[in-house]
């Protein structure tokens, strides 16, 4: 059962991308089918693990050995592997199922459909090794199926721009994440999670110097791991290649780029748990890049017109509570939230998808508004969406977004009170921009001049379907599995996949923290909508008084810009004077090129010599034959 | 009166043969003029080859110089087939006019 939820996706890649010359449908048909039998599989091994304990590791080879170094390749089931197990095939699977409706008209669809198997096996490598290398194995697969899909439209420049932007943005954070193993080996001489979380605690107090610089060296290889994760989750200072690969098809971004391949990040540090909780420095550099990002994601949703480059920034800033999540420690209720947000937001995607879909791919929401009647599944279904990620009271996203404020009360810290704070105002901004996406979709007037109203319609059944699976899971699964992750006997069922160096403190939570969230994500609703559908006069206004925080909230803080100006403009001019000079002006002009260019001249000098007249040929001929001779007589 | 001797020979032998070779080399006109410069060259190495066996009393030479000519004749006959064929296609015969071989 565990090898066949890991190689389903595997066979249906292949099988998908092969079968292309069968017949289009040959490649949907393997591909969803597949996926969704993993998906089944992993529910039931979740429900095992919660309910027996049923956990193992399963080996399947022994990957490299060479001296005292080993690697297995494994299939880990434990708590935390089971969670994401569940996540990340049944996400993959309703993204399967959606696609097949979504790319209907796309003549690439076999491709398409096989990339996104590649990527659940990807993901799931990812999530069930036991060491490092697999995981860095699956790490990789998924950055290069998220290139691939990204780039899936190779036909669009800004599509083939936005992967190999997210595709180098990711190699930087990849190194970091590779230094890092490259670090544990050196000095714990293994790379298996088991022996590795053992070790730690010995190593708690070992200094080592790395680049002439001496420091803890549990805390180098966190921040290290850290990076790592930065890159693959979008945390500021990587975060720019997110909201670009929105270029990629939609359900892509509601699968690799909301729902699964960007916790990978956070995953990883809450498998490290066992590392991360002997650094207090650590943890404090994790929460305070997850709540710079958080709030700073939050800010530049506020602004943003294109309808899926807002969902991306609030991808973008929910990772962002995650990660402060773990940064004080609790990650079990990061990975919560995690699960939660797995639902809402590729609900939140597909239900986008639905939506340009409708407005024959416009993703403009200035363009959109008042089709709620037009299409009321999706209306519906994207209401259900926005209250979850806005943290509605009884919607998953209110167990585990309160829940991450909670802790970081309880913190009694610095970085906790901070985190608290950063919480509560992050979540009033996720309410604004939510509900103002939300608004300007459905609601006001009709605004978008290529086609009449009545020229909308709702999608297909097959589109709608996983999007009510989905909604289902954004209402029910913070309740349902609020108790099994964050209830008060949670060490029950995380069973040591996840390390807590201390208890987490339980107090007595102040009624005014258990009711400001809440209250304010519910004002924040009729607050957006007087004043982004009723009175959007009052906001022109003060848009038009601040120009310069809008400019600097619509450009995304200027870090893009930021980056061309510092790195991205002086590597491309080297790589030009490398090109231009290095290359061309040296190594070509007296290499290759100056050797052509001799025998070039060599050779035509040589024609000339040929002028096809019979008695120039005889006269050679004949001073040939008399220097013979002459030589010959001489001898 | 002079003695005419094996010099003698070989020398207009030399003669006929160096008027041959210029012959080709100075020719700027006609194809048909250097076919008959290689007939004289032939014919140069003939009389060489007739004044060697008479002089050396060995009759090898004449031999061979009645092949050469049965061969002279031949050849003469096919070159100048090769320039009627080459006429035909080009219109002209004129050594100027025959470069196909340059580069």
């Amino acid at each position: 059962m565990h090898y066949a939820v890991l190689f389903l996706p595997l066979a249906g890649s292949i099988l998908g991308y092969f079968g292309k010359s069968i017949k289009n449908s040959f490649a949907e048909l393997v591909t969803t089918l597949f996926t969704s039998i993993a998906a089944i599989l992993s529910i039931i091994i979740f429900y095992k693990g919660v309910n027996n304990s049923e956990y193992g590791n399963y080996k399947l080879f022994e990957w490299i050995s060479s001296g005292n170094f080993t690697s297995n390749w494994s299939i880990n089931i434990d708590p935390l592997s089971s969670i994401m197990l569940v996540v990340v095939t049944l996400v993959s699977a309703l993204v399967h199922v959606y696609s097949i409706g979504y790319m209907s008209h796309d003549p690439h669809k076999p491709r398409f459909m096989s990339y996104l198997s590649l990527f659940t096996f990807s993901m799931l490598a990812l999530v069930v090794s036991d060491n490092f290398l697999q995981l860095f194995f699956g790490w990789e697969g998924v950055g290069l199926c998220s290139y691939l899909l990204i780039g899936f439209w190779y036909k669009k420049n800004s599509a083939n721009n936005a992967a190999i932007k997210a595709f180098i943005v990711n190699r930087i954070g990849d190194f970091g994440l590779a230094v890092g193993i490259f670090l544990i080996f050196q000095h714990m001489g293994t790379i298996n999670f088991d022996e590795v979380f053992q070790l730690a605690q010995l190593h708690s107090d070992k200094k080592i110097i790395f680049l002439g610089l001496e420091g803890n060296f549990i805390t180098i290889v966190c921040l290290f791991l850290f990076i790592g994760a930065m890159g693959k989750s979008a945390q500021f200072f990587l975060h720019t290649w997110l909201p670009d690969a929105m270029e990629g098809p939609t359900p892509v971004s509601a699968l690799i780029h909301a729902a699964t391949m960007v916790t990978a990040g956070v995953f990883l540090v809450v498998r490290c748990s066992p590392l991360f909780e002997y650094s207090e420095y650590a943890l404090s550099v994790v929460a305070i890049v997850g709540m710079i990002t958080a709030i700073f994601a939050a800010s530049v949703a506020l602004v943003q017109n294109d309808i899926k480059k807002i969902i991306a920034y609030s991808t973008c800033s929910q990772l962002g509570y995650m990660f402060f999540a773990a940064g004080i420690g609790a990650y079990h209720v990061a990975i919560f939230h995690l699960f939660t947000h797995a639902f809402f937001k590729a609900l939140l995607f597909l239900g986008a998808g639905s939506v340009i879909h409708a407005f024959k791919d416009e993703q403009d929401i200035r363009n959109m508004g008042g089709v709620w009647k037009k299409l009321p599944y999706t209306h519906f279904l994207m209401l259900i969406g926005t209250l979850a990620l806005t943290g509605f009271p009884f919607l998953s996203g209110f167990y585990s977004k309160d829940a991450i404020i909670e802790f970081a009360y309880f913190k009694n810290s610095t970085v906790g009170s901070y985190a608290t704070s950063v919480g509560i105002f992050t979540a009033f901004l996720t309410a604004v921009y939510s509900w103002r996406l939300f608004f300007k979709t459905f609601y006001g007037s009709f605004n978008n001049k290529k086609f009449s109203i009545n020229e909308t319609h709702d999608s297909p059944f097959i589109m709608l379907l996983p999007l009510i699976i989905l909604a289902l899971g954004a209402i029910f699964a913070g309740y349902f599995f609020k108790d099994i992750f964050i209830g008060h006997d949670n060490q029950n069922f995380w069973q040591g996949s996840i390390f807590f160096l201390k208890e987490n403190q339980h107090d007595h939570i102040p009624t005014w923290l258990l009711l400001i969230t809440p209250i304010l994500v519910t004002i924040a609703i009729p607050i957006s909508y007087y004043y982004f559908i009723k009175n959007t006069k009052i906001l022109e206004e003060f848009k038009n008084t601040n120009i310069p925080l809008h400019n600097f909230l619509i450009n995304k803080w200027y870090v893009d810009e930021l980056y061309d100006f510092t790195i991205v403009n002086p590597i491309k001019k080297l790589g030009l004077f490398l090109w231009k000079k290095g290359d061309q002006d040296t190594i070509d002009k007296f290499g290759p090129d100056g050797i052509s260019k001799v025998i070039k001249f060599i050779s035509n000098k040589a024609v000339q010599f040929q002028s096809g007249y019979i008695y120039d040929y005889a006269f050679v001929m004949l001073i040939g034959l008399s220097a013979l001779i002459t030589f010959l007589i001489l001898n | 009166m002079i003695e005419i001797g094996l010099g003698h020979y070989l020398t207009l032998g030399a003669i006929v043969f160096f008027l041959g070779v210029i012959g080709i080399f100075l020719n700027r006109k006609n194809v048909i003029v250097i076919l008959m410069s290689i007939e004289l060259i032939l014919l140069a190495v003939n009389i060489n080859l007739i004044s060697f066996s008479i002089f050396s009393g060995d009759i090898l030479g004449q031999i061979f110089t009645m092949l050469i000519l049965t061969v002279a004749a031949a050849e003469a006959a096919i070159g100048l087939a090769i320039i009627v064929v080459f006429y035909r296609n080009r219109g002209s015969i004129r050594v100027e006019d025959i470069h196909g071989m340059k580069g």
